[in-house]
């Protein structure tokens, strides 16, 4: 960790960066916003640890728990709620056992998450598996989906 | 290109191929094609007697419905090839590229053309013509060329000359960029800063991220016209982190800019000084809002504030900044270039210019469009868009995103400019256009806005942050039949609280999908309230699924689409729907030939 921790800070240090760059640098090498490595750079910096949090919190990209190996991101734009996305994300939640509330299954397989808009409207309704993006997504084609994270 | 090639039995003298690499076009497989066709031409030694780069990357053509499109420009003829999956590639190859004799079943159709041949297109003529990983595909089509002659004038010559020209900004509210640059210019403070804003959070509209995917230099370029106008020597783009493609196709062109002394120190070989700097955003859709955006690059919380000073006073770091929309930016060259009497040449008087929209919805061809300002919406959705899909009928048009409002059907004639989409209680927003039909149901898609505008809402305001979650609520009952009487007054009196007590335009514009559906569709609100129907059966609550055994041909199709294991089938028997395991997804509705599942 300290060793990671260093490099940003590096880094920060030589881009003249900011709390956000400094958070997504964190989130990139950790995978999601840690206590203890945000109370390192609070120490470090000398800036309250509220403040990181308070800007980590305000923003959507930011996750203060960890995710799941395989990231389904489901598109909840216009377009994409128009050509029917919600029953499509419904049946994500009940396949991929994601409790009410969560974004991440219980075995930490799978995080089901929704960004207001990829920009791929003329191919609606939109999911992006592990960074693949699959259009014109129907029930069917979503448990061809699945089955093709489960291999791996 | 080299005339010379070695393949016998061929009149193959030049061939280019270019094959559309947006997001819409990498989520329907181009790479894949784009891998094939090189295997292919390698394996018949084609490749490498032509030109080393003859399989190109161009950015968004527009037409995103018909994707995997592919060119083949063969002794400088061009066809174009829709829906190309890889394993089509072979028979091109051999019938097309080595005989030329092209596939005609796979040629794009008629639809393709009127697509293209009713719109006018500037800014987007270049993106899917041009490979955007390459500098000099760009200066060999006068690139850079406006910059370097904005450069040779005097800074309020190039305001001037933008002002003239009638320039709105395209990022929603429509104000004059010369004017904007004109006032930022005023002020005394320095240093002053440019910012472009491709934070595109409208959800349903992607017109930003196909220009920088499709021609990041023309942007950069609008930039350097711009910094070099206001006095300032440092420009920053604020992007969405979810663009991937976009930022790494920026990055490139930002370096490839640097190298050829385009940015950095003397740039044109003159005594100006001005670099670019990317800023990720990271996901809130209120840092598109100026002085927000200009929080969230000092790395604080994206929160506005209270205007005057406006930003072109005291902005970055409280400096005076101009912010101005990738569109916008993605003008100015050619306004330069060609002179404002030729910009004003397109569209109407006060609306001048072409406008990129985003078509999309239950439209038969999605894709991106640009036509001059002021061209009726009959046109655009019918013309161009090819009309409902389906043969459904035409309900509405949504515009402006969640800031804009719903346009029913019976105003399809109305001009689509800045102002009459302000009448008429939309707004042009960053020109996103969503299609809807008899299916969709209006109350719902005021509730789909709310959602995000709930979610989204920073939280610095009461009446916004408050009063758009009880009107969610509001909203979320009536859809789940449990609306009561009074239920539309009380909406639109939060929506006069939240319109006028609210800091930026998230909060000013939230409640406009209410009031724009109450106003147009009044009846169905009524109808979900006190008849607890939905008219366009697209509220999930207040559906039941049914076969209908008079139609039903026991095909047994529904069967096989339901998710759920709900519907009960065998051969020559009727199906039936076990509304316990119903999900009321409406995937047997739609899978049915026969309209019998009601």
């Amino acid at each position: 960790m300290e060793k990671n921790c260093q490099k940003i800070l590096h880094r920060y240090n030589a881009e003249g960066g900011s709390v956000v760059s400094l958070l997504q640098d964190i989130q990139e090498a950790f995978g999601y916003i840690r206590e203890d490595v945000v109370d390192w750079f609070s120490d470090e910096l000398n800036v309250p640890a509220s403040n990181f949090f308070g800007v980590a919190t305000f923003y959507a990209q930011f996750y203060l728990k960890p995710r799941g190996k395989n990231i389904i991101t489901a598109c909840c734009g216009t377009a994409c709620h128009v050509k029917g996305s919600a029953p499509i994300i419904e049946k994500l939640r009940m396949d991929l056992k994601i409790p009410e509330g969560e974004v991440t299954s219980k075995n930490g397989k799978y995080t089901l998450e929704s960004v207001a808009c990829v920009g791929a409207c003329s191919i609606a309704p939109v999911f992006i598996a592990n960074k693949k993006v699959f259009g014109k997504l129907t029930a069917e084609m979503a448990d061809a989906m699945i089955k093709g994270l489960e291999k791996k | 290109m080299p005339a010379k090639t070695r393949t016998r039995k061929s009149d193959l003298k030049s061939l280019t191929i270019r094959v559309c690499v947006g997001t819409g076009g990498l989520a329907a497989g181009s790479q894949d094609v784009i891998d094939e066709f090189t295997k292919q031409l390698k394996a018949k030694k084609i490749r490498a007697t032509i030109t080393k780069k003859c399989v190109n990357k161009t950015g968004c053509r527009g037409f995103c419905a018909k994707d995997v499109l592919v060119d083949v420009i063969r002794n400088r003829k061009t066809e174009t090839y829709q829906l190309i999956s890889p394993e089509m590639v072979s028979t091109i190859v051999e019938n097309h590229i080595v005989n030329g004799e092209p596939v005609e079943k796979w040629l794009v159709g008629p639809e393709y053309h009127e697509f293209h041949n009713r719109q006018t297109k500037i800014l987007l003529d270049q993106c899917g013509q041009i490979d955007p990983e390459d500098i000099d595909a760009y200066t060999a089509i006068d690139g850079y060329k406006g910059a370097k002659k904005a450069l040779s004038m005097d800074p309020l010559e190039v305001i001037e000359e933008v002002r003239n020209s009638g320039l709105r900004g395209r990022g929603g509210a429509g104000f004059s960029c010369g004017m904007k640059w004109d006032f930022c210019r005023r002020t005394p403070a320095t240093p002053r800063y440019i910012i472009c804003n491709a934070d595109e959070g409208d959800p349903g509209a992607f017109m930003d991220r196909s220009i920088i995917e499709g021609n990041p230099h023309s942007v950069i370029e609008g930039m350097i016209i711009g910094g070099y106008a206001i006095g300032a020597e440092l420009g920053y783009v604020y992007i969405r982190a979810e663009y991937p493609l976009a930022v790494e196709r920026l990055r490139i062109a930002l370096d490839q800019a640097r190298e050829k002394n385009y940015l950095g120190k003397n740039i044109f070989r003159t005594n100006y000084n001005f670099d670019i700097k990317i800023k990720l955003g990271a996901g809130a859709f209120v840092c598109g809002e100026s002085t927000a955006l200009m929080r969230s690059i000092e790395g604080k919380r994206g929160m506005p504030r209270p205007t005057p000073p406006r930003s072109v006073t005291k902005g970055l770091y409280d400096k005076p900044t101009a912010l101005n929309n990738v569109e916008t930016l993605a003008n100015v060259p050619f306004i330069l270039l060609k002179g404002a009497d030729w910009f004003t040449s397109f569209g109407t008087r006060k609306n001048t210019g072409t406008k990129v929209f985003a078509l999309t919805g239950k439209c038969k061809n999605t894709g991106l469009i640009e036509v001059p300002l002021g061209m009726s919406l009959k046109e655009i959705i019918y013309d161009i868009g090819g009309g409902v899909e389906k043969k459904r009928e035409l309900k509405a048009v949504q515009t402006g995103g969640p800031s804009g409002g719903c346009i029913p059907a019976e105003h399809i004639n109305m001009p689509v400019d800045f102002d009459s989409l302000t009448k008429i209680g939309s707004m042009m927003g960053s020109g996103g256009m969503v299609v809807m039909d008899d299916t969709t149901c209006m109350v719902d898609m005021a509730k789909f806005f709310l959602t995000f505008t709930e979610d989204e809402s920073c939280g610095k305001c009461v009446p916004c942050r408050v009063g758009t979650k009880r009107m969610l609520e509001m909203l979320t009952r009536i859809t789940e039949g449990r609306g009561r009487s009074g239920d539309i007054e009380r909406l639109l009196e939060l929506s006069d609280t939240i319109r006028l007590g609210s800091l930026c335009g998230l909060g000013r514009s939230a409640p406009y999908p209410v009031m724009s559906t109450i106003r147009f569709f009044r009846h169905e609100y009524e109808a979900h309230i006190h008849d607890g129907i939905c008219p366009a059966g697209a509220c999930k609550a207040l559906r039941q699924y049914l076969v209908n055994e008079e139609t039903c041909k026991m095909c047994g199709k529904c069967f096989r689409v339901c998710p759920s294991d709900a519907i009960v089938w065998e051969k020559k028997q009727f199906a039936k729907i076990n509304k316990t395991k119903c999900i009321k997804c409406g995937s047997c509705y739609d899978a049915c030939p026969f309209n019998a599942i009601l």
